[in-house]
């Protein structure tokens, strides 16, 4: 072949491979288009005006218009038309004076950033996320806010599993920083290893301890933080992404029961008191971190399979002695606000 | 027997090169190597949206499979480097190479779970490892002594620009298709596809043993591959040199996370900052390539990591601050462009053509594994004694450090083939 065919084999080559690609793309683009346009897969309607009373605050996840917004229904009734709102988030949390929501900006330049907004939906304040959001919580009083985020942003030989867990006061008075910084203590013993991780904050009803996961070297535990002595204290191990419920006698976590590389959680409850912790009967793989619907039930997100970007939110007794139940379709990161 | 570099001008191995001009060779080599990291730096950009978003998962498992991989990586590379050198054939084990990481891509399209998704990746990067030391030995067989700094320079800004467009094509594509995964793994696998293709079409099969051996004058068997060709003093210098230096070399990732306690604008652009050190790596990389070439590359790679130690005290430094940042990446981009390339020109200068490409990938492994050594312990020191402290202190060992390096490379430059 001479070196003229060969550029020209080339050059054909090259624009049927990179003209098939953007056929492709551009067939998933317009497949896009039309199921954004398409009405909602479920009853909606938009609203500024927040709905007053006990209801739960999700990110609404029915396919067509209106995906990916903040969402309520009555607690009364979830199977009611959602309200709408027009913010955007990946992971929401609400109490009855405030709503933290962390989102993924997308663009030619992608960001990463938290918000937090009062009651009526006004922006209070936003903070940069050092990646992939994961989970947010707020104190039952509503002074202390908590973030997870992956850290991303790395090139390829260095994606790893790194976590940044930050609290702050909501007012903006104190920032304590990435509980990394924190003490940690396990079995008595300061953990130093570089690869230590904190994810997953659920906090106390005073305004100094906190429930959170800490790992290291392939490790989990269920740590109590000190927000004053800067101290995670180990309690449990093999424990992640804790919530304390209503009555803060008892934690429900993911815990990882597969015992190989790929993870299979399953939902378990810890009695503060007497140490007895009761695996709950689901079946399905949870990752995600559990809320109380009430001091009896817990909330949950569980991915809608074959739907991508797609999830459902599902209930189960706490105690252990019933099958899990469909709450919420089409919904991701409840919360419950009395 | 030894053969010197310089025992190449006599031969005709290819057609006569003017010494400033580069390749056409080199320049293919650096399309394949652009195509192909626009398609895996298109996707590794998104994995983590990917893992957390549709395959719904933490990326929890992903800590220690990287180690397990940085192992393959640095086995696998001096695997192709032996081949390469043993069948004589660099052109064909480098297209295996990239063709595994292509096939890899097809994988992609059907990973559906956590584990096939980590299987994917490994023959990514076995394939990786495999390709990189028969391509730089290829660039160096097909490059003058007098510009083979020039040559790596022009193959690595062309690699870089890649790593550069990958991202930004993939978030676009994300832009408009929120939920467009799988097109960015038709896009990936597509430049995946061209750049074998190009490569297996548009570049010869240089074979350097056998075109010295029909080049010579009188005829003699060509020279067999062999381990005790490593042995030459130089390259031992040049490995405990670069290993040294490795060992001090602590991962951007540190750097970026100092950065970014520092200053809310380092914080804000946190997941972009190793975009800014590709630029800076992908504009330096032909004039430090350059001036390496008439000034030394000992000389340029010993500069590389007065850069790398100015950056570590620029992040350490109590001043935070867009400038700051800027320099801090500037600094990063100019250690890369000093010395990825530099080195390999720096490794097939003291090997032996007949162990060329395993020289290279002898000198690529201390560096990677070194560097792995390097990131655990600055771990360690980073939570013992703070990350500004640690910072300092591995400035203050990195510039001890830097003298002897160049005193140990002095004795591989002086003896560099003059014309």
């Amino acid at each position: 072949m001479t070196a003229r065919r060969r550029v020209w084999l080339v050059t054909i080559i090259g624009i049927l491979l990179l003209a098939g690609a953007a056929g492709y793309g551009i067939a998933a683009w317009a497949d896009h288009r039309a199921r954004v346009s398409a009405p909602s897969e479920v009853d909606s309607v938009v609203t500024d005006a927040r709905p007053a009373g006990a209801r739960v605050v999700f990110r609404n996840t029915a396919l067509g218009a209106g995906y990916g917004l903040v969402a309520s229904v009555p607690l009364s009734d979830p199977t009611a038309a959602r309200s709408l709102t027009d913010l955007a988030c990946d992971r929401v949390y609400a109490t009855a004076d405030l709503q933290s929501c962390l989102h993924i900006d997308r663009g030619v330049v992608t960001t990463f950033n938290g918000t937090l907004s009062d009651a009526s939906g006004r922006e209070l304040r936003s903070w940069p996320l050092a990646g992939v959001p994961s989970r947010t919580r707020i104190s039952a009083d509503s002074t202390l806010i908590a973030a997870t985020s992956f850290v991303t942003g790395e090139s390829y030989a260095t994606v790893g599993f790194a976590t940044m867990t930050t609290i702050s006061r909501t007012d903006g008075s104190q920032d304590y920083g990435n509980l990394e910084d924190f003490t940690l203590v396990v079995d008595g013993v300061r953990i130093t290893a570089p690869d230590r991780n904190v994810w997953g904050v659920t906090f106390g009803d005073d305004d100094t301890v906190f429930y959170a996961t800490a790992a290291s070297n392939n490790q989990t535990w269920l740590v109590r933080g000190d927000l004053a002595a800067r101290t995670l204290t180990a309690i449990r191990a093999t424990a992640e992404c804790p919530s304390l419920s209503p009555d803060g006698a008892r934690i429900a976590y993911k815990k990882e029961v597969s015992g190989t590389a790929t993870p299979r959680w399953s939902i378990a409850v810890l009695d503060l008191a007497t140490g007895a912790e009761t695996i709950l009967p689901e079946e399905r793989n949870v990752d995600d971190q559990v809320v109380w619907l009430d001091d009896d039930t817990l909330l949950y997100g569980l991915g809608r399979d074959g739907a991508i970007g797609d999830s459902d939110v599902w209930a189960v007794a706490a105690d252990g002695g019933g099958e899990p139940e469909l709450f919420l379709a089409h919904a991701w990161s409840p919360s419950v606000v009395r | 027997m030894y053969i010197s570099f310089s025992d190449r001008r006599g031969g005709v191995t290819s057609p006569p090169k003017s010494a400033t001009k580069v390749s056409s060779v080199v320049v293919s080599l650096g399309v394949v190597s652009m195509l192909t990291d626009i398609s895996s730096e298109s996707v590794a950009a998104i994995l983590p949206l990917y893992i957390t978003g549709v395959i719904g998962l933490s990326t929890v498992a992903y800590g220690f499979i990287d180690g397990l991989y940085q192992g393959i990586s640095a086995f696998v590379r001096i695997a192709g480097g032996w081949a390469a050198d043993h069948g004589d054939q660099p052109k064909w084990i480098a297209f295996f190479g990239y063709g595994v990481s292509a096939l890899a891509r097809v994988g992609l399209l059907f990973a559906a779970g956590f584990g096939t998704l980590v299987g994917v990746l490994a023959l990514d990067r076995l394939g990786k490892g495999v390709r990189t030391a028969p391509r730089d030995a290829l660039i160096a067989a097909s490059s003058e002594p007098d510009n083979l700094g020039r040559s790596f320079g022009v193959h690595r800004m062309l690699d870089t620009v890649g790593a550069a467009v990958g991202p930004l094509l993939a978030f676009v594509i994300l832009f408009f298709i929120p939920d467009g995964y799988s097109t960015i793994f038709v896009v990936s696998l597509a430049f995946a596809i061209l750049g074998v293709v190009i490569l297996g079409i548009v570049v010869p099969n240089t074979r350097p043993r056998a075109d010295r051996a029909a080049a010579a004058a009188v005829p003699r068997p060509a020279a067999r591959f062999s381990w005790r060709q490593l042995a030459d003093p130089r390259l031992r210098r040049l490995l405990l040199c670069a290993g040294l230096l490795g060992l001090l070399t602590i991962g951007d990732g540190f750097i970026y996370l100092v950065l970014q306690s520092r200053g809310a604008f380092a914080a804000a652009w946190f997941p972009l900052l190793y975009v800014g050190t590709n630029v800076a790596f992908l504009l330096l990389a032909i004039p430090l390539g350059r001036l390496s070439d008439r000034f030394g590359r000992g000389r340029v790679f010993i500069i590389g990591h007065v850069a790398l130690l100015a950056a570590y005290i620029s992040a350490a430094l109590p001043v935070a601050g867009p400038l700051v940042t800027i320099l801090c990446l500037v600094l990063l981009g100019t250690f890369y462009a000093a010395t990825d390339g530099i080195l390999a020109a720096l490794a097939s200068q003291c090997a032996p053509e007949e162990a060329r490409a395993s020289g290279i990938a002898a000198a690529q492994t201390v560096v990677a594994l070194t560097r792995l050594v390097a990131s655990t312990g600055f771990g360690l020191l980073w939570f013992s004694l703070g990350r500004e402290n640690a910072m300092l202190i591995a400035a203050a060992a990195l510039a001890l450090v830097i003298p002897a390096a160049a005193l140990l490379l002095r004795g591989v430059v002086s003896r560099q083939p003059t014309r």
